[in-house]
């Protein structure tokens, strides 16, 4: 999703989702928040408070265009300017497989905001199966559309995975919607799902 | 842009000098500046750049009468990334300073000679205060951005603080809140090159030889401090003026040879004392002063764009980053760039495409909010 220009953000379900999530006039930190699509509509929809955090020049650039507040740091360095609770909302979509060490950005973004949204590829996706199984190579996917050589998702994991690992964390879940072509899933959505988005507090 | 002319405006006379954070008074007082672009009706477009230790109030375009280039010319002109079609950009030489503005080599109204080092000490603040005259002079009420680097970013964050009200943006570009002991240090070696040069004579070298030698050194010492181990290796490599072994102590490697380029041009248009006046201004800014981080910018409206050089190690990253915390934690509209760039501190005046496109996007973005 990142780095490509979406035509009408609003109308992805993804998108769409989040932004029931997140309340009026809340603030909101968005880890790895690309060219600030994401943002931007929160700002207009919701009236937040917004920052970004990207490392990519030009897509720093492009929030900039948009007005946004954003910082060129690494995720993986951590959150720890914020003190606890100091925000309402931290939002880890689509960068959640990206980061170095998942477990410990998860854990900042949980002890810094009321309220943490994580969105991934689920990497266990009925076509990823198939491919895997029978044509026996890494899948190349549309919510995973690159190549094993040139990828910047370092870690492979299920929407049974992400849920699991929760639980064990005593992270709770507060509500989850999985998606595939741009509509919710609700059955075997570890199969038939292509994104997982969670709504998540500790 | 040609036919930039510096202007002068004086103000503090006597009874109403200025009085100085140290709490003396100055008075009168002289600032040089310049501007470029037209002031809208509703004076909203004003900028104020200000200038790092050996700056003028020579930012952009080329004087009639020497052709010298503005030392921010790639930044600023008209189309370029402060596009002075569009804003009214004000520059002016600092109090203190040597290139048209009071300071030390000025001639003390009691005395009738040069101040010397009667001059009373100044602080950052001052500097501001004095900006703070001329930009009312120029009856604008509120600046749409202040921007500078090195010591022009000190004047940046001075500016947020004590005028929060008066700008609706600011761009601090590595700089710092509170100079190192590392930082201090090098500072002293180049105003200790100054006061041991036998001419220096307490600072009453007005009219004699100046201490040039010593400003020289200062200069050198400064210059190796805006580059980086890289820049320097790229620029000179080992080659050497002669392109062999001389067997002699003179300036026979490129780098030595630029060094003392370096250090002879800069008499030829510094004032020794304004030297160690600045410096010390630079030393003694700390904005920090015990306080907790989250307060020293509470309650900022301004939008803050900080920008830093990851190869810049005389004002390293982590000081800008420090800012741009303070500024989180009070809730301060914030962006920070961290570029990319192997021409160490020297980047800002150097590296100006990309923080160029930064500040252009930025500027929009304030301009565009009303």
């Amino acid at each position: 999703m990142k780095g490509i220009t979406i035509k009408n953000p609003e109308n992805l379900i993804e998108f769409k989702t989040i932004l029931n999530w997140i309340n009026e006039e809340s603030s909101v930190l968005d880890l790895g928040c690309g060219d600030g699509e994401l943002l931007s509509l929160l700002v207009k929809k919701k009236r937040v408070q917004a920052q970004g955090i990207e490392i990519n020049q030009q897509a720093i650039e492009k929030c900039i265009i948009k007005g946004l507040n954003v910082f060129q740091e690494d995720i993986d360095s951590g959150l720890s300017d914020y003190p606890e609770k100091s925000l309402d909302y931290v939002i880890l979509n689509q960068t959640f497989q990206q980061v170095k060490k998942p477990a410990f950005v998860l854990e900042e973004a949980l002890r810094v905001s009321r309220k943490t949204i994580v969105g991934f590829p689920n990497f266990l996706h009925l076509s990823s199966r198939l491919k895997m199984c029978f044509g026996g190579k890494v899948p190349v996917t549309k919510s995973l559309p690159y190549k094993w050589y040139d990828t910047p998702n370092l870690h492979f994991f299920s929407i049974a995975d992400f849920t699991e690992y929760c639980k064990t964390k005593g992270i709770k879940i507060e509500e989850t919607v999985v998606i595939s072509k741009n509509k919710k899933v609700r059955v075997l959505p570890n199969i038939f799902g292509e994104i997982g988005l969670f709504l998540l507090s500790k | 842009m040609h036919n930039i002319k510096t202007k002068q405006f004086t103000f503090a006379f006597p009874p109403n000098e200025l009085i100085l954070e140290s709490g003396k008074k100055l008075g009168p007082i002289t600032i040089a500046y310049e501007t470029y672009g037209k002031l809208n009706k509703e004076k909203t477009n004003a900028i104020l750049v200000t200038h790092a230790l050996s700056g003028d109030a020579h930012a952009s375009g080329s004087h009639e009468e020497d052709g010298i280039v503005g030392w921010w010319d790639k930044l600023i002109g008209p189309e370029k990334f402060i596009d002075t079609n569009k804003f009214f950009v004000i520059c002016s030489n600092i109090l203190g300073g040597c290139r048209g503005s009071t300071g030390p080599a000025s001639i003390n109204p009691n005395t009738k000679k040069e101040y010397a080092t009667d001059f009373p000490i100044i602080s950052i603040g001052d500097i501001v205060n004095v900006q703070k005259e001329l930009v009312g002079h120029l009856n604008i009420n509120k600046l749409l951005s202040v921007i500078g680097g090195s010591m022009g970013g000190m004047q940046v964050l001075q500016w947020m603080i004590t005028y929060p009200e008066k700008i609706k943006s600011a761009i601090p570009i590595a700089t710092t809140m509170k100079h190192t002991p590392q930082q201090i240090a090098f500072n002293e070696v180049g105003r200790q090159a100054i006061i041991s040069d036998p001419n220096w004579k307490k600072g009453r070298y007005y009219g004699s030889k100046i201490p040039a030698k010593g400003l020289a050194l200062a200069r050198m010492i400064g210059h190796i401090t805006y580059m980086s181990d890289d820049s320097m290796k790229i620029k000179f490599g080992r080659r050497f003026k002669l392109n062999k072994e001389n067997y002699k102590f003179g300036a026979e490697f490129e780098v030595e040879e630029y060094l003392h380029y370096r250090g002879d041009s800069f008499v030829k248009r510094f004032d020794p004392n304004s030297y160690l006046y600045i410096t010390k201004a630079m030393d003694y800014f700390n904005i920090v002063n015990g306080k907790r981080l989250g307060s020293i910018f509470k309650g900022l409206k301004a939008k803050v764009l900080v920008i830093s050089f990851k190869s810049d190690w005389l004002y390293p990253s982590q000081q800008s980053q420090k800012i741009v915390k303070a500024c989180k934690l009070a809730w301060v509209k914030t962006t920070y760039c961290n570029i990319s760039s192997n021409y160490g501190h020297d980047a800002f005046l150097l590296e100006v495409k990309e923080e160029g496109q930064i500040i252009k996007h930025f500027l929009n973005s304030v301009l565009s909010k009303d």
